[in-house]
């Protein structure tokens, strides 16, 4: 038996794209044993601890110029691959757009990870745990991904194929997350984690779209519950054409305990997650609704 | 320094910075000497270390918890090209060194021979160019393991069927330690028989780690020609490790130079002898280079001293008005696959004897059991005082489940029971002689602070929303400052500590430490002792420790000794300084001893100020012409007369969301009492920092462990170090009972905090969730468990 201990990384091969063409054109000829590197937070402990077979890194953060950024449209927010959590956590204009951003940026990891780590290295690591991919699944986010034939869109749902897994072929790269805007809508996201920084032990981030005092629609992901991060249609069935109450926020609780999937852990038993999907469930779409609430209010008095 | 002269408005500023600014001549505020170098990163650690042509050392470590080793092919490994050696158990046998004896005279393997006992024990090692080399070809290494069932559970050790781990031990048939009792069983037991209020509460005290932020390694040199090996290394007690080289590795005393340069913490993770230095000390001499060896975060969570790991069943005996008669425990003690626990050796459960606390008690009887489980040895460490911390949290629990039981005020349940002032020396039903202490002041005075009352009213209204807000409060007595030589000793190590001082001709003096700091602040501290003794000014005097070539012979920093050891020597080794100042000044001045009065910093003659000669004088008139004694200089050895007895109340406020059950602590008060303070400010800072230690172990912290005996707990990610977030803005208050032995008074308080916050966390979460009839709930208190406990499942299976 070979098994070892230990927290430095075997020896790897280091190259530096200059621009996405590179960055594919690095990966298509270095092959399988090829990785991307972005702000590095997860993959380099993976390697120092060897869990992975990494032997070359191709470094994208010379990407940034190209693929960090915010864009605010009227029907589209864009955020590109590079985008890194303190510029998501500083943007007013996206706090605007999607509360739920700035909810769940400021408890992902610490200042030192949020100034390194980018939302395309969060969604790519496809980690059960991973607080933007809950955030992404919510906003029914797609993905745009591009490879040396050109780019294709994916939806959430098909971005995220497992833990650690990702429609992201070998020789493309995640460039931009695209997010729809629709009116009468706000978002919130709650975490409960055992010390600031730690992995959620279970988290839920709501989306819902209002007219007329009922809600049109709504989202909710999970995250630290099981491999299913692709939403909660179920919650958004119950949720669709009904008034806000506390009891029916109570069902769409009942419903995210019962639909999860959650192991136990360091983090909690198996009961204590389930009761947390329930309660955070609760706590984000209430929180969803008070921010819609006000901004109605605000319509109707123009 | 230069002091520019001051504006007008400066003054008010000043002022408030006077706590952190003072610049006294003996004890005070004063900021700590040695942090220049710290904040500006000019520290010079272990891994700072490198020698001409070094080498690196990396230890294969076992993945699996318990196998007998079948084969090993180091092959490979020998063949990489930057490998210099690979060295396993059986070479080491072949040396009579794959064995070494722990501090508590078991053995342990320093590579194993037969049998695996841990996971992360070691197998083997490489040395090699580089750092990285040396662990790219452990993965060349082919281990061949036949995987043996494991005892993961401390309580499954004894049980009949266990695998027996100790097979090395002649005869050994069972997974038994060792047995220790104190108290009077009988005694207690008719106390217990005839008391009208019961109560018996079993609790856990996990497994934890002290996690100092520098991990343990060395730098390893023995020079072939003068056969004399320098060690640097990770060491909280320099000389008790040189004298055990010298006993296990057979060189020479005298040709051994163990240096323990700055220490990025050590909270007793630092005090046994690791395989890796040893490993260390064998590379250079098959080498004849120097070695270095570092481990890493998850080698030292894995391998090291952990700390508790205490299974206790704890009873109180008690009449119906709250006058607490007895304590009763039986203890089952992790003491992992080798017993490395550091204990004085008439107590092989260390200072636990002291379970029965501040409270005056008619009776009191400990039964402990201590086995073997297929973890990683240690048992002494976190900052523990030699196992007080699992005792003083063990009463501290059940006083609050009685209080619970009698539905009293916790408060007031303690203060009922306190030792009074006027029974110290106060012999308690174990034997200890607590030295000093006026409890009811402390308690008046943490009350005070945190407002206790109105914490009262404020809970009472908040319960009446539904809000779940605790108090908790933890009264504790520490024993520290081990000895005397006479009762404790480590591996026949009598523990007495050394002081050199000398005072060079200009008045600037040196003063050599047998202790080694690891953070304390030694190097202000022990300035300050001297200098009021003295009067020179601390910034005068340079605190040399941690290099048994230049200091005296002492046994090192842990068990908050320093101060109450090494703290008197210093006082001491300074008074016969002054004494034979005293001498100089007489012939300088004239006249005789008897006439001369000491104010510090000089001498006069009485009834006239006006013809004295200050230090500084005295010690250029020593070291000049003439006929006066020569030098200014001496050396003393303290053997402390009796332990000392700090304590301290602390008090806890939570708050927790009945929807999550996360805990926030809202509020800590602590006030210690530990007897005359050199340093307050130095004194805040250890004990804020063990209260963030007490909230992490209370709250989050616990090596953990799956039934096959794999540690769960071996990143940052899995075992949870408290930051800022988590904890309160500390309100640090403090009483003064001298001990009356003491030389100065002082107490020790390094341990304090991590002893008595603990329990008081803790029982402000029960009290928390009074309304959902909890009278315990077991460490860490993490967000699941409170919810599990709310749920009516207290004590979880691990």
């Amino acid at each position: 038996m070979r098994g070892v201990i230990m927290q430095v990384p075997a020896p790897i091969e280091y190259e530096r794209a200059t621009d996405v063409a590179h960055a594919v054109d690095l990966l298509e000829r270095l092959g399988q044993d090829a990785r991307l590197v972005a702000g590095g937070h997860s993959l380099i402990p993976m390697m120092k601890l060897r869990l992975t077979d990494v032997e070359y890194l191709v470094d994208i953060n010379d990407l940034h110029d190209e693929l960090g950024y915010i864009r605010i449209g009227a029907d589209e927010v864009r955020i590109g691959a590079m985008t890194r959590h303190r510029e998501l956590l500083e943007s007013a204009e996206l706090a605007a757009a999607f509360p739920i951003f700035g909810d769940a940026e400021k408890v992902i990891a610490d200042p030192v990870v949020r100034n390194r780590g980018t939302i395309g290295g969060s969604l790519c690591q496809a980690d059960p745990s991973e607080d933007l991919s809950a955030v992404c699944t919510t906003l029914d986010a797609s993905c745009v991904i591009r490879g040396r034939d050109g780019e294709r869109v994916v939806s959430m749902d098909d971005f995220y194929r497992g833990p650690y897994e990702t429609a992201v072929g070998q020789a493309e790269i995640l460039t931009e997350i695209r997010f729809p805007v629709r009116p009468g809508g706000s978002s919130a996201y709650f975490k409960v984690e055992r010390r600031a920084g730690d992995w959620a032990v279970t988290s839920a981030g709501a989306a819902v779209w209002m007219a007329d005092g009922v809600v049109t629609d709504a989202r909710v992901g999970l995250a630290a519950v099981g491999p299913n991060t692709t939403g909660m249609p179920q919650i958004s069935a119950l949720l669709r054409g009904q008034e806000p109450t506390e009891d029916l926020y109570e069902r769409a609780g009942a419903l995210a305990a019962a639909h999860c999937s959650p192991s136990p852990d360091g983090r909690g038993s198996v009961a204590y997650k389930r009761h947390l999907a329930g309660e955070l469930t609760r706590r984000s779409l209430r929180r969803a609704v008070e921010r819609i609430q006000p901004s109605t209010v605000h319509e109707k008095e123009r | 320094m230069t002091i520019a002269p001051e504006a007008p408005h400066a003054t008010h500023r000043r002022r408030e910075f006077t706590d952190n600014d003072g610049h006294p001549v003996g004890y005070g505020r004063m900021l700590r000497k040695e942090d220049p170098r710290f904040v500006r990163g000019q520290g010079k650690y272990v891994d700072d270390v490198v020698l001409p042509g070094m080498l690196h050392l990396a230890i294969l470590r076992s993945p699996v918890a318990h196998a007998r080793i079948l084969s090993i092919d180091t092959s490979a490994a020998e063949a990489h090209p930057k490998v210099k050696a690979v060295v396993t158990g059986a070479d080491l046998a072949k040396q009579g060194l794959a064995w070494m004896p722990t501090l508590s005279n078991d053995v342990q393997a320093v590579l194993v021979t037969d049998k695996v006992r841990f996971q992360g024990q070691e197998v083997a090692f490489v040395v090699a160019e580089d750092r990285y080399s040396a662990r790219d070809a452990l993965e060349l290494i082919d281990v061949e393991y036949d995987v043996l069932p494991a005892v993961a559970d401390v309580r499954n050790a004894l049980a009949p069927d266990a695998p027996v781990i100790r097979d090395d031990l002649d005869g050994k048939k069972d997974n038994h330690c060792f047995d220790w009792e104190t108290g009077d069983e009988a005694a207690t037991a008719k106390v217990f028989d005839e008391a009208q209020v019961k109560v018996t509460q079993d609790m856990v005290y996990p497994r934890v780690h002290p996690a100092p932020m520098e991990t343990c390694g060395c730098v390893a040199d023995f020079e072939r020609v003068a056969g004399k090996l320098t060690l640097w290394c990770t060491s909280q007690a320099p000389h008790a490790h040189r004298t055990l080289y010298a006993l296990v590795a057979g060189i020479p005393e005298h040709k051994i130079r163990v240096i323990s340069p700055d220490i990025g913490g050590g909270f007793g993770n630092k005090v046994p002898i690791y395989p890796g230095y040893v490993c260390s000390v064998v590379a250079s001499i098959v080498t004849g280079k120097p070695v270095k060896w570092m481990e890493d975060r998850a080698e030292n969570l894995i391998s090291t001293g952990f700390a508790r790991d205490y299974v206790m069943r704890g009873e109180i005996a008690a009449t119906k008005d709250g006058r607490i008669q007895a304590i009763r425990t039986n203890v089952l003690a992790d003491h992992g696959a080798f017993n490395g626990t550091a204990a004085p050796v008439k107590y092989p459960a260390g200072f636990f004897g002291v379970f029965t606390g501040s409270y005056d008690l008619d009776a009191a009887y400990c039964k402990m059991t201590a086995v073997y489980t297929n973890k990683a040895p240690g048992g002494v460490a976190y900052a523990c005082s030699f196992r007080i911390t699992e005792a003083v949290y063990l009463v501290e629990r059940l006083v609050d489940c009685l209080a619970y039981e009698l539905k009293m005020d916790p408060a007031e349940l303690r203060r009922k029971n306190f030792i009074r002032p006027e029974q110290f020396p106060y012999t308690t039903q174990t034997g200890w002689v607590y030295d000093s202490g006026e409890y009811e002041r402390t308690l008046d005075k943490a009350m005070e602070l945190a407002d206790y009352a109105g914490l009262r009213r404020e809970q009472a209204q908040r319960r009446e929303h539904g809000e779940l807000m605790g108090i908790g409060m933890s009264f504790f007595t520490e024993a520290v400052g081990a000895g005397p030589r006479k009762d404790m000793d480590i591996l026949g190590l009598g523990m007495a500590d050394g002081c050199e001082l000398r005072v060079h001709p200009t008045g600037k003096a040196v003063v050599r430490l047998s202790v080694q700091s690891q953070g304390q602040g030694h190097e202000t501290t022990f300035a300050q002792i001297v200098a009021e003794e003295l009067g020179i000014p601390p910034e005068d005097i340079d605190v040399v420790h941690g290099d048994t070539d230049n200091t005296p012979f002492g046994l090192g920093t842990y068990g908050s000794r320093s101060t109450p050891v090494s703290g008197a020597a210093a006082a001491l080794v300074a008074r016969k300084v002054r004494d034979k100042a005293r001498i100089i000044a007489s012939g300088m001045l004239e006249c005789s001893i008897a006439d001369l009065e000491w104010e510090k910093g000089s001498f006069h003659v009485t009834g006239d100020p006006t013809q004295s000669v200050t230090i500084q004088d005295i010690a250029m008139r020593a070291h000049g012409a003439g006929d006066l004694p020569e030098g200014l200089e001496a050396q003393i050895c303290y053997n402390p007369e009796n332990l000392t007895y700090p304590f301290g109340c602390y008090i806890c406020v939570v708050d927790v969301d009945p929807g999550t059950a996360v805990v926030k602590v809202r509020k800590f008060v602590a006030v210690d009492d530990c007897g005359t303070q050199i340093n307050p400010m130095i004194i805040e800072g250890q004990v804020q920092g063990g209260c963030a230690e007490g909230v992490g172990m209370a709250l989050m912290q616990m090596i953990a462990f799956d039934e096959d005996g794999n540690c769960l707990s071996a990143s940052f990610m899995d075992y949870l170090i408290p930051t800022a977030l988590e904890v309160p803005h500390w309100i640090n208050g403090s009483t003064v009972t001298p001990s009356p032995h003491h030389p100065i008074g002082a107490k020790g308080v390094g341990e304090s905090a991590t002893v008595g916050s603990p329990p008081a966390v803790v029982n402000a979460v029960i009290d928390a969730l009074a309304p959902f009839g909890i009278r315990h709930a077991d460490m860490p208190l993490t967000p699941s468990r409170v919810w599990d406990a709310m749920q009516g499942h207290p004590t979880p299976s691990f």
